[in-house]
């Protein structure tokens, strides 16, 4: 049972992964290309410091072309990433199902999808936004680490417990109004990390808004388009487990 | 919604036992930690494997629009 809904949420999160893939290769790689010829030709050379960083078709070693990276190595890094939170949605649909709500399988996964988009990707994205190449120096890379899933870690048990609170609530408020509560209850811690925490600004000051700005909508596309494709696919997957299970005539839940 | 409901003939809302779920939450969670911080980090912040960079090198153009730091 649980078997089933794991390799299902694992090849709807490789399904996702593609799709992302085939977005980002098409809306995200133009300006990707354009900020590495920025980041060649400009002064803004923190590749060069750290050594090995080399984005191809430079003057530094070519570990990886660049015709690699936008393609194959696009695919891997989204695909890998695609697998692993299909998986981690699996065991989280899986939990919620039938015990937050009453709602049927392609339901709860699409609500879970949207949430979980939101919780893991929009809010940290609004707070630490994705830097193109060229954006952000060598030496902050720990601390800007540390603290973009340092934020999404927060984000995402603010979301817990947003959840399980709002869960509470709703049986003595109802369900529209728990949920409510739940969300603003989110909103409201999330508000207040997201002011306490130190800013990230390096963006240098030649490089072209329109680059930058487009850049971000890829990458926020692309995780949308993951998304949503997950919690579509997963749903009608799950939706057919579950159903198999309910017809069967053993006890249910027993393996 | 409640006439549909109401017509279906198997209720689907069964929860999944959590004796049942735990094991596999476990299991999947260290292994798509393990992949994501291979998607996400490796020989960024962190470099665990001394391949001169090359994950990172690999998987930068995912790394990037997947919205991670990459460098």
């Amino acid at each position: 049972m649980m078997r089933n809904l794991l390799v299902r949420g694992m090849l709807a999160g490789l399904i996702a992964g593609v799709l992302a893939t085939l977005f980002a290769y098409f809306f995200g790689e133009p300006s990707v290309n354009v900020a590495i010829g920025l980041e060649e030709s400009g002064g803004h050379s923190h590749a060069t410091a750290e050594g090995g960083h080399g984005h191809g078709g430079g003057e530094d070693e070519e570990l990886v072309s660049r015709g690699v990276q936008s393609t194959v190595g696009l695919l891997t890094g989204i695909g890998a990433y695609g697998i692993a939170i299909g998986g981690l949605f699996a065991v989280a649909f899986a939990f919620l199902h039938g015990r937050v709500g009453t709602l049927r399988p392609r339901l709860t996964s699409a609500l879970l999808a949207a949430g979980a988009f939101a919780v893991v990707v929009l809010v940290p994205f609004l707070k630490y936004p994705a830097n193109p190449p060229a954006v952000g120096s060598a030496g902050t890379i720990g601390d800007r680490t540390a603290l973009y899933f340092g934020f999404a870690a927060l984000s995402l048990v603010a979301g817990i417990a947003a959840v399980v609170g709002g869960r509470g609530l709703a049986d003595r408020f109802g369900a529209w109004w728990g949920g409510l509560l739940g969300m603003g209850g989110y909103i409201v811690v999330m508000a207040v990390c997201a002011a306490l925490l130190p800013v990230v600004d390096e963006v240098p000051a030649e490089f072209p808004g329109s680059t930058l700005w487009t850049f971000r909508t890829a990458a926020l596309g692309t995780q949308l388009v993951l998304w949503s494709a997950l919690g579509l696919t997963f749903g009608a997957f799950a939706e057919r487990v579950l159903r198999e299970r309910a017809k069967a005539p053993a006890p249910a839940g027993q393996r | 919604m409640s006439q549909a409901t109401a017509t279906v003939p198997h209720p689907v809302q069964v929860s999944i036992p959590l004796r049942e779920i735990v094991p596999w939450a476990i299991f999947v969670g260290i292994l798509s930690l393990i992949v994501l911080f291979f998607v996400s980090t490796e020989a960024g912040a962190v470099e665990l494997f001394a391949g001169n960079g090359l994950v990172h090198e690999f998987v930068h153009d995912g790394r990037h629009l997947l919205a991670f730091p990459c460098h």
